[in-house]
């Protein structure tokens, strides 16, 4: 792996092993198949996946940049944009809607004064509706970090932001 | 049935015709050419990988083989099928194909622009063509259209990503042409876009050529002189000494003037020989060509129907429906 | 009670754990089979079993083994498709985090019948806190000799990961899931060539479900004939439902395939009845993506058979009064849900996943999704209706991978058997924004067959 200096971007040595330990998981020569990983782990460390970040994951991965880009634009975990520390991903889709999804995202509105997608002032919370999260039958449910809260009611829902509120680290999707 | 075992025979809207085992649909029809040929927005033969993604060449086997004459299912992608011996297909005369194929080109209309008479590729552009023969006279899309800002790539090439139907054909150049692509698919669904992500300029000799490619307006030549009267061009076979490509060229003149350089079509819209940026960019003075004389434009398109000169567009349902 | 055989210790206490698992009997069929078995007798008892993939399209899982291409000298590798996220189904993500070993078993199984040596499971992003307890499973596995060099003395070697997708529904399709493996778009191939001859890194490939693979455990341990004595006619063995929506008991069950639907929805052992006392409106069987049932379709078929929970009998009427057990994603509705309104939700969630490869996916996903708000808000008209229709005609059969079909299919049989409540909408602008329509009258269909 080559070592990039002078860099705006740059992983720890403990995140550099990772990266290590996941290449390996591959064939030799495969080292694309680490990209997806890799990328949870920059978008983990850096915040977001601006430009610096990809193209250090591309230099990290022996790819052309556009091959991250075109990658880190296709998948919806993944933010080019700056997103608030803590991410509430509530889901939407059917099953969450029948028993209250929209409840829950309007209460959050309310609560922290921001609209779905939209980032609170002081950086702490964005609010992302999503599509179903695999938790259907313990609707309605929400996603922060990799953390999933479900059977949601509002006051559920206060308590998780004021406990966010006090120790913002949800949102490291793919850190150890 | 093939007499020859080194062919196949397949019947392809009653005609029938012997190809070579692994060709596909698609070619073995444009082998017999005419009206059997179905319309090919994404597929490129020089490019590899391409096809299988715009749906109009959708086709229906009636029978699969000798061996197994089973019809298929589902309509297929002809350019993407292979035939096999015996194979029995219908493009124009199946009501299946022509109805889903209207529907494929409402679909690629759906999203598309109405800028025809302002649009570099007016004339010979196989989505018009398509719309022409398929199109219904009224969009049945009350929707805000999705729009794009246009951007430049590099000083030679702009990206009007608003008329893009996602053909893929210019990755699949870029892709062919070097192990260090810039530009590729950002985003998904109908919010996927070609770009570079960051502004960013194609740089590759030959990179030119993703403008003749591209099946409709969405790639655009900067150096086009007199675009405002794209409808006037006339096309000149011309060639001249070059060290990168062939050099063999269509020069699109306006007067005595160059308006653009582009690469030779053959019948079913695909370049024969790509030419390189300098002969398509940088070549603008008559006087550094030879010129053979005037192109011969034969293939079934709004210009040889008759309506280049008049500014077609008006009689396309394109403009119908603003 | 009925069988269990892939939940039967999972309320032991500790059985994520490698040694609790093992108490259990657990790594038996691996033994068994690596003792005992050659490869080909191990795909010959899970032909024998009859076991269908649980992934969705139901086919039979060991003729889908024995058409894996086996080229001299290429390796060959055995993904497990845990990217489950098809709306209404959690049932993997159940069994990978209740009982993780189960399904490493099943893959070591699995990989030994393919002779695959290099195998991977795909899991969905967001599922990331179960990906952390497979891994810490694997290392278990690897730590007490189940996987690596030479596992048991067998002379049989096996690397197993587990590797995250990123948030696409599509990479639950198998060629976009290779594609995503590969680091790239979840942009699904064109077939031919399937992935049994060229799929992961251009070599022969299969792909199996969460669920598929961890039924290859127990079809070793008890025979495949055991295993095909359970269930009903073709239906064989026992599957996961994911059961949600205005039930009591909303959940994962493992029943026996052939219980009769209507015991499933009531009986205290599974979803409880409807909640609240509420009456049954509709049923999706299978997951968003297949046909939904009006209530007088559920319980029994339109020949008035009663139901039963098989891939055959839910399919029974075919598409014009069936549906389908799909990846068991057990929708139920109440009188109080909207049609209109669901929908239009589904709708949007096949916009939002498509990959936009192909153009009549791309496009037509996106303009059900707003002919259909524009009809649950009031302000549709009786042609919009024809116009659904007509879309969904022209998206069905036509694109690249299933993803279209799975679009098209919610918006025809909602069509289909609720074009009342649609119209009532269109009617009722007003009132269709104060209440919902309730129960649709019975229809007769005439006796067509699939
Ligand atoms: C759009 C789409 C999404 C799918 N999602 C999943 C999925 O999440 N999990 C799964 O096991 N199969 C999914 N499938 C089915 C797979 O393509 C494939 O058939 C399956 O993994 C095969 O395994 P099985 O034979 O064990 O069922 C999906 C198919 C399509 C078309
Ligand atoms: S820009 Fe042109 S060539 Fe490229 S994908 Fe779009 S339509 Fe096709
Ligand atoms: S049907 Fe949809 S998801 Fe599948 S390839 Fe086409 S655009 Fe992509
Ligand atoms: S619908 Fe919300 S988790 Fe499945
Ligand atoms: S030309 Fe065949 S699908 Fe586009």
């Amino acid at each position: 792996m080559t070592a990039v200096m002078n860099e705006s971007r740059q992983f720890t040595p403990e995140l550099l092993e990772e990266v290590n330990r996941i290449v390996s998981l591959f064939p030799e020569g495969k080292q694309k198949s680490a990209l997806i990983r890799v990328l949870h782990l920059a978008q983990a460390h850096f915040g977001h996946l601006d430009t610096e970040a990809m193209d250090y994951v591309a230099r990290l991965l022996h790819l052309n940049p556009i091959e991250v880009y075109e990658v880190a634009t296709f998948y919806s975990m993944y933010d080019t944009k700056p997103v608030g520390k803590v991410k509430l991903e509530v889901c939407r889709t059917g099953p969450c809607m029948i028993e209250g999804a929209e409840r829950i995202i309007a209460h959050i509105e309310k609560r922290l004064g921001i609209k779905d997608g939209e980032t609170t002032a002081d950086g702490l919370f964005t609010l992302k509706s999503v599509e179903c999260l695999g938790a259907c039958g313990y609707a309605p449910m929400l996603q922060a970090g990799e953390s999933f809260h479900e059977h949601l009611t509002e006051e559920k829902v206060d308590a998780l932001i004021e406990e966010y509120r006090a120790n913002p680290v949800a949102n490291y999707m793919g850190l150890k | 049935m093939s007499e020859n075992p080194e062919t196949v025979s397949v019947t392809i809207d009653g005609k029938t015709i012997q190809v070579a085992p692994g060709t596909t649909i698609l070619n073995a029809a444009r082998q017999i050419g005419g009206e059997v040929v179905p319309p090919a927005m994404c597929y490129y033969s020089s490019l590899k990988g391409s096809g299988g993604k715009c749906r109009t060449c959708l086709v229906e086997v009636s029978k699969g083989s000798e061996k197994d004459p089973r019809p298929m299912p589902k309509l297929v992608a002809s350019c993407s099928t292979t035939v096999m011996d015996g194979m029995e297909v219908k493009n124009k005369t199946s009501e299946r194909v022509v109805d889903a194929r209207g529907g494929v080109v409402e679909f690629l209309l759906l999203n598309h622009p109405l800028d025809c008479p302002v649009c570099d590729q007016a004339g010979e552009c196989k989505l018009q063509d398509l719309a022409f023969e398929h199109g219904k006279s009224k969009t049945r899309y009350e929707f805000k259209r999705r729009e794009f800002d246009k951007i430049d790539i590099g000083p030679y090439i702009q990206l009007h990503m608003t008329r893009c139907i996602m053909c893929y054909r210019c990755v699949h150049t870029a892709n062919q042409l070097t192990d260090k692509r810039e530009h590729g698919v950002l985003h998904r669904g109908d919010a996927a876009e070609i770009g570079t992500f960051i502004e960013k300029s194609l740089e590759n000799d030959f990179i030119g050529n993703v403008i003749d490619v591209c099946p409709v307006g969405a790639l655009t030549d900067k150096t086009f002189r007199f675009r405002s009267r794209v409808w006037y061009t006339k096309p000149m076979d011309a060639n001249c000494e070059c060290s990168k490509c062939s050099g063999k060229a269509v020069l699109w003149m306006v007067g005595n003037e160059i308006a653009r350089v582009t690469g030779r079509k053959d019948e079913n819209g695909e370049v024969t020989e790509f030419i390189c940026n300098e002969c398509r960019f940088d070549k603008k003075d008559l006087s550094q060509w030879n010129v053979e004389g005037p192109r011969k434009i034969e293939r079934s398109s709004v210009i040889s129907a008759g309506h280049y000169e008049q500014t077609a567009p008006e009689h396309t349902p394109l403009l119908n429906k603003a | 009670m009925s069988k269990k055989l892939l939940l039967e210790h999972i309320d032991v206490e500790g059985i994520r754990t490698y040694d609790v698992y093992r108490k259990q009997g657990g790594y038996q069929a691996v033994e068994k089979a690596l003792k005992g078995m050659s490869s080909d007798d191990v795909v010959e008892e899970v032909k024998k079993s009859g076991l269908r993939g649980r992934g969705g399209a139901g086919f039979p899982t060991g003729m889908k083994w024995s058409f894996l291409a086996k080229p001299d000298g290429v390796p060959r590798h055995l993904l497990c498709n845990a990217d489950e996220s098809e709306p209404g189904t959690f049932k993997d993500r159940y069994l990978m985090e209740k009982i993780p070993h189960l399904l490493i078993e099943g893959m070591i199984l699995s990989s030994y019948a393919l002779g695959a040596n290099q195998s991977y499971i795909y899991i969905r992003g967001e599922y990331m806190f179960v990906m952390r307890i497979v891994e810490q499973a694997i290392a278990e596995a690897y730590a007490n000799g189940w996987l690596g060099k030479n596992i048991m003395g067998s002379g049989f070697d096996l690397d197993l990961a587990i590797t995250p997708g990123a948030g696409a529904y599509i990479c639950g399709e198998e060629t976009a899931l290779i594609e995503s493996l590969e680091g790239k778009r979840g942009n699904p191939r064109m077939k031919p060539p399937f992935p049994a001859v060229k799929g992961l890194w251009q070599r022969p490939t299969v792909v199996n479900n969460v669920e598929t693979i961890a039924a290859v455990v127990p079809i070793i341990q008890h025979g495949g004939d055991a295993y095909a004595a359970i269930g009903i006619g073709r239906s064989t063995g026992t599957k996961l439902i994911s059961a949600s929506g205005n039930i009591n008991k909303p959940g994962v069950y493992e029943i026996e395939l052939g219980l009769p639907v209507e015991e499933f929805i009531y009986s205290e052992e599974y979803c409880g009845g409807i909640k609240n006392g509420k009456r049954l409106k509709a049923l999706i069987p299978g997951g968003s993506s297949v046909p939904v049932l009006p209530h007088y379709l559920i319980c029994k078929t339109a020949a008035g058979e009663p139901r039963l929970m098989s891939y055959e009998s839910l399919a029974d009427g075919g598409f014009a009064t069936g549906s389908m057990l799909g990846s068991g994603g057990f929708i139920v509705y109440d009188e109080d849900q909207c049609i209109v309104r669901n929908t239009w939700n589904f709708s949007r969630f096949y916009h939002h996943e498509s990959c936009g490869q192909c153009s009549p996916c791309r496009e037509g996903t996106g303009w059900m999704e707003k002919v259909l708000h524009r009809i649950e808000e009031g302000h549709g008209t009786m042609e919009d209706i024809d116009l659904l229709w007509d879309i969904q005609r022209k998206i069905e059969g036509n694109t690249i991978c299933p993803l279209g079909d799975a679009a098209a299919w919610p918006v025809a049989a909602a069509i289909r058997h609720f074009r009342e409540e649609f119209e009532w909408h269109i009617n009722e602008p007003k009132l269709s924004q104060e209440r919902n329509y309730g129960l649709v009258t019975e229809k007769t269909f005439d006796a067509q067959p699939a």
